[in-house]
């Protein structure tokens, strides 16, 4: 094997033997004609001209030859290869310009690919993950997605004959005690069968054991790489440590592999640090909880080998029918209880595909304009070429020879192009990494791998194809005498090659068009969204986290009512006060905390989204009643700039004694009490146990939930009254966010040592990571569209500029003729003009089909938003009559003597 | 000159073959060979002789090797493989059948059908 490429190089860079040999083989027959010839008479010099004559031309032969000989393909190759490499070297303007136009082209492909592939392509790093499902529970009745399920429902589908193994998975965050600070640590809670379900190994210890379905949690934990090597530094003999966990004490067993990620949907659901076990039952969890107290978020399963998700699915279905048959009190028809099973891969990415989508769509587009730029240099320089080509022909050279060559030397530009554009990917990995948004799925799976490489290699091969094809082809289709004729004149096939370049220069504007509006679009959705009245004041507000401990055992919780937990509210609050610089403190749950998105599954349980049932209305009516909450301490309104519209706000009079109070905001107010006072009215979260609430206050809409809605309906109860375990502390006024979370954590922990404070943040940098996705693909979609911009303005701008040199002769006799200045401006500027004007209407029809295939992605624009297509195209339109303008000017200022004395 | 016959498409090949077949010959040998026993009545393009030549070395009928030549050059001499030696004998055979046939289809008389 080493010997034949040994020997492929050899042939590489010498002249092979062989062609050494078939030189001195056909001379020599040559040689021997002349003697032969010379003997019989003639003169050496007519003895020669005969020899030659009568053995037509060598050229011809010795490419036959060439043909003829075993492994010739190869040698033919490594022969194109050295007269392209020889005729790029001598036109290494042109040669770096291809390169480095295919280097971007291929670099920004091959790294949005990358990101692609990790994300969307791979399965996810479990063993056979084809086979895992996420379980969400839906409420399609009632417009309640994700509404978790309840114990015996998870039993119901462990015993179903379709999963291997179900198990609920519960996210929360929980107090670690023990190390040097109180640390706030991501946990999961899951069934003992979690890490078994998953096919995962810790690196360390052991995982649960299935079988264990002990009531209560089970005393023991295992670890993240991460928690191991931060809080425990690394310490070998972690196995045998116990830590301190709200205040119940749990053994290590284990420690999972570092890059082990559990498969959530934001990034803290990922990045889970403890995972804890149970079986669901026996305190501190309900005991054996009824059918419609759905306590468990969300589930996870491993389909039985074999069965797929379709199949599975209509298992379920049928189940879910039977049950809700069975138990009709618990599963009201109006609800319509349904279990979609989701692939797994899906819950974790399904957020980014669109984007990612897009992205490598738009990055895909400009890659082609790259292509089709190049190509139109090419196809310049096959001008300047013609003569050369002709001539080969002339010699001998076959047509299908000389294409052959010209697509070698445009591979030889796209394969140099590639190797570029990944050595620029390899170098600026680490630069580009830190673009994308943290928050991404699987952010660390991407890598450069061989799938990468392997894509780099066919982007390079297709784009070397795609530009190179055009040229070749036309260098086939040569009229020799024509060509031959003109001396030198680099005017040869100019008529079909100037048609060539016009339709590569429409392609080119179409398609930056199409990017440019998409780009226009993703930018007004993210202006829009900037700019929309939030309805509270984000400035100068920062919000701390903390938390207050749930022991297992309920006798020992210092915080367990909100009676309990009143005083130290309101302590904290009037502690915080008094630091330096605040000038409003108030407390709520994380709920609160207005466009947080990064405890979703949280919300969904046990606190924010809940189901209500509203006093004196019939329970089957079939009205949407799936409500944000929050529960917050007076002074939240007043800090965040929410107006009370009606009624009051809470006051010292709501107590732990009293009746439960809400204030509500307008949109709240509108659905469920649309033509009537909605202060007085009670309503109450739909269990059988809860109290009733009643309404004292209406407030301003606020998009405290999402950016892109308005009128979400919210509830705020009273902190007072709810009590709540994860805290978020606002405090108004010029603060340095590091300091005061200091300051802060001070205040809490000289209260309870015990309670950790994390999750420093300003409310402008919430709002804005809320953005982090859309920032992140509107930057990108407009890097691309302003460099298909320039790309498609330098295409017209070649064009123009050749026609323009082209015509040099005929323009001057116009002028000869008496033509004004003028005229010749109109004709050029004409000529551009169309091309760009037929660009844009083959573009604007693209961009309408791509444009409605992306209106998800939008936000307070349509998809046919007349004023970003206007404004693209007037921007399109300026910039080819810019780009035809330069070289019109030159037409302009063309002698008429010198143009004719030219020719 | 005027009574020289265009080469019939393939027959080059067979009349190297039978050229070689007569001993070892370098390129213009063969050409010399042929012009001989065709009593030169054959018009070949010389040039064409050598990717002949080449094709046949890479069906192995013929095989190459360098020595040297009447007047001491360097030459690349030819000369038949067993397989080119069994092919000889099959072409020859096809083509006297062939020529046997349109022979007898060329004097074919009005009373002989």
């Amino acid at each position: 094997m080493t010997a034949y490429f040994r020997s492929l190089a050899g042939r590489f860079f010498h002249r092979s033997e062989t062609e050494n040999d078939l030189e001195e083989e056909l001379h020599s027959h040559i040689q021997l004609r002349v003697e032969a010839l010379e003997r019989s008479g003639l003169a050496r010099a007519e003895a020669e001209r005969r020899a030659r004559l009568e053995f037509g031309s060598p050229e011809r032969f010795k490419e036959e030859c060439r043909e003829a000989i075993a492994g010739n393909f190869i040698d033919v190759l490594f022969q194109d290869l050295r007269f392209s490499s020889r005729m790029l070297r001598k036109s290494p303007g042109f040669a770096a310009v291809v390169i480095l136009t295919i280097a971007l082209g291929i670099g920004a492909t091959t790294a949005i690919f990358s990101v692609v592939d990790a994300t969307l392509l791979r399965p996810l790093p479990y063993p056979k993950s084809e086979q895992l499902v996420s379980i969400q529970d839906n409420f399609q009745g009632v417009g309640a997605q994700d509404v978790g399920l309840s114990e015996p429902e998870w039993h119901d589908l462990q015993c179903s004959g379709i999963f291997e193994s179900v198990s609920p998975t519960w996210f929360d965050e929980n107090n670690l005690t023990g190390s040097s600070q109180p640390a706030r640590v991501r946990l999961l809670i899951v069934a003992p069968n979690y890490f078994a379900l998953l096919g995962m190994q810790p690196q360390l210890g052991r995982g649960f054991d299935p079988r264990d379905h002990s009531p209560g949690l089970i005393p023991e934990v295992v670890i993240s790489d991460g928690l191991w090597k931060g809080a425990f530094g690394s310490d070998p003999n972690i196995l045998s440590k116990s830590v301190r966990m709200d205040t119940d004490l749990y053994r290590i067993v284990g420690v999972m592999p570092a890059g082990f990620d559990a498969p959530g949907r934001t990034a803290e659901e990922r990045n889970v640090e403890v995972w804890a076990a149970t079986s669901f039952y026996g305190a501190p969890l309900s005991d054996h909880p009824p059918r419609n107290r759905r306590n468990l978020p969300t589930a996870i399963a491993r389909l039985k080998s074999g069965l797929t998700i379709a199949a599975a699915q209509s298992r379920v279905d049928a189940l879910v029918a039977s049950l809700q048959k069975q138990f009709a009190d618990d599963y009201p028809l109006q609800n319509a209880w349904t279990i979609r099973l989701v692939p797994l891969k899906e819950r974790v990415v399904g957020n980014v595909r669109q984007s990612l989508v897009l992205l490598l769509g738009a990055v895909g587009l400009l890659l082609l304009i790259g292509c089709v730029n190049v190509a139109n240099l090419l196809l310049a320089r096959a001008s300047a070429r013609g003569r050369e080509m002709a001539i080969r022909r002339a010699l001998g050279a076959a047509q299908a020879r000389l294409t052959r060559q010209l697509l070698t030397e445009s591979l030889l530009l796209s394969l140099f192009g590639g190797i570029a554009g990944l050595a620029i990917l390899f170098s600026a990995k680490d630069f580009l990494l830190r673009l994308v948004p943290e928050n991404l799925p699987r952010l660390n799976e991407i890598s450069i791998s061989w799938s990468v490489l392997l894509f780099a290699l066919i982007a390079s091969v297709v784009s070397g194809v795609l530009f190179g094809l055009a040229p070749a082809l036309q260098a086939g289709r040569l009229d020799l005498t024509h060509a031959l004729k003109q001396e030198g004149r680099a005017s040869t096939g100019s008529a079909e090659r100037a048609r060539t370049r016009r339709a590569l220069v429409i392609t080119e504007f179409a398609l930056s068009l199409v990017l440019m509006i998409t780009a226009g679009l993703l930018l007004r959705s993210f202006w829009d969204l900037l700019n929309v009245q939030l309805g509270f004041n984000p400035q100068s507000v920062i919000s701390v986290r903390t938390r207050l401990p749930a022991p297992n055992d309920p006798g020992i919780d210092k915080y367990a009512t909100a009676a309990q937990e009143t005083p130290f509210v309101r302590e904290l609050i009037r502690r915080c006060k008094m630091l330096s610089g605040v000038e409003e403190v108030a407390i709520g749950d994380t709920a609160s905390i207005p466009l947080d998105e990064s405890l979703r599954d949280l919300k969904l349980i046990s606190e924010g989204q809940f189901l209500l049932t509203v006093e004196g209305r019939d329970v089957q009516s079939d009205q949407s009643t799936v409500v944000e909450r929050s529960s917050v301490s007076p002074d939240y309104f007043h800090l965040l700039g929410i107006p009370l519209l009606r009624g009051r706000l809470f006051n010292e009079s709501d107590t732990d004694n009293t009746p439960q109070v809400a204030v509500i905001n307008q949109a709240m107010a509108q659905s469920l009490w649309p033509n009537e006072d909605s202060l007085g009215k009670r309503f109450k979260a739909a269990k059988a146990d809860a109290p009733w609430i009643t309404v004292v206050g209406v407030t301003a809409n606020a998009r405290t939930q999402s950016l892109a809605q308005a009128d979400l309906p919210q509830i705020y109860l009273d902190l007072y009254q709810t009590g709540a375990k994860r805290l978020a502390i606002f405090l108004r006024g010029h603060l340095r966010t590091a300091a005061i979370a200091d300051e802060v954590r001070k205040q809490v922990q000289s209260l309870d040592p015990t309670l950790p404070v994390s999750g420093a943040q300003t409310l402008d940098e919430t709002v804005s990571a809320s953005l982090a996705q859309r920032r992140f693909s509107m930057e990108m979609i407009t890097l691309f569209a302003l460099t298909a911009l320039l790309l498609a303005g330098l295409g017209i701008y070649g064009v123009i500029s050749y026609l323009v040199s082209e015509r040099t002769h005929e323009i001057g006799v116009r002028l000869a003729l008496g033509a004004s200045r003028s005229n010749i401006l109109r004709l050029v500027l004409g000529q551009g003009l169309g091309l760009a004007i037929v660009g844009a209407a083959v573009g604007l029809v693209c961009a309408l089909i791509v444009s409605h295939l992306m209106a998800s992605l939008l936000y307070g624009v349509r998809p046919t938003d007349p004023l970003t297509f206007a404004s693209v195209v007037f921007l399109f339109l300026g910039v080819a009559l810019l780009a035809c303008y330069l070289p019109a000017r030159r037409a302009i200022r063309v002698d008429p003597m010198i143009a004719l004395r030219y020719e | 000159m005027g009574n020289e016959a265009e080469l019939l498409p393939g027959t080059l090949d067979l009349l190297i073959l039978k050229a070689v077949s007569l001993g070892p010959l370098h390129g213009y040998g063969v050409l010399l060979r042929i012009e001989q026993i065709s009593g030169r009545a054959l018009l070949i393009e010389q040039g064409a002789l050598y990717p002949a030549l080449f094709r046949l070395v890479r069906q192995g009928l013929l095989k190459a090797s360098w020595g040297k030549s009447d007047n001491n050059r360097r030459a690349k001499f030819y000369e038949l493989t067993s397989k080119g030696r069994k092919r000889l004998r099959e072409e020859t055979a096809g083509w006297n059948r062939l020529v046997a046939a349109i022979a007898s289809a060329l004097a074919a008389q009005p009373q002989e059908i």
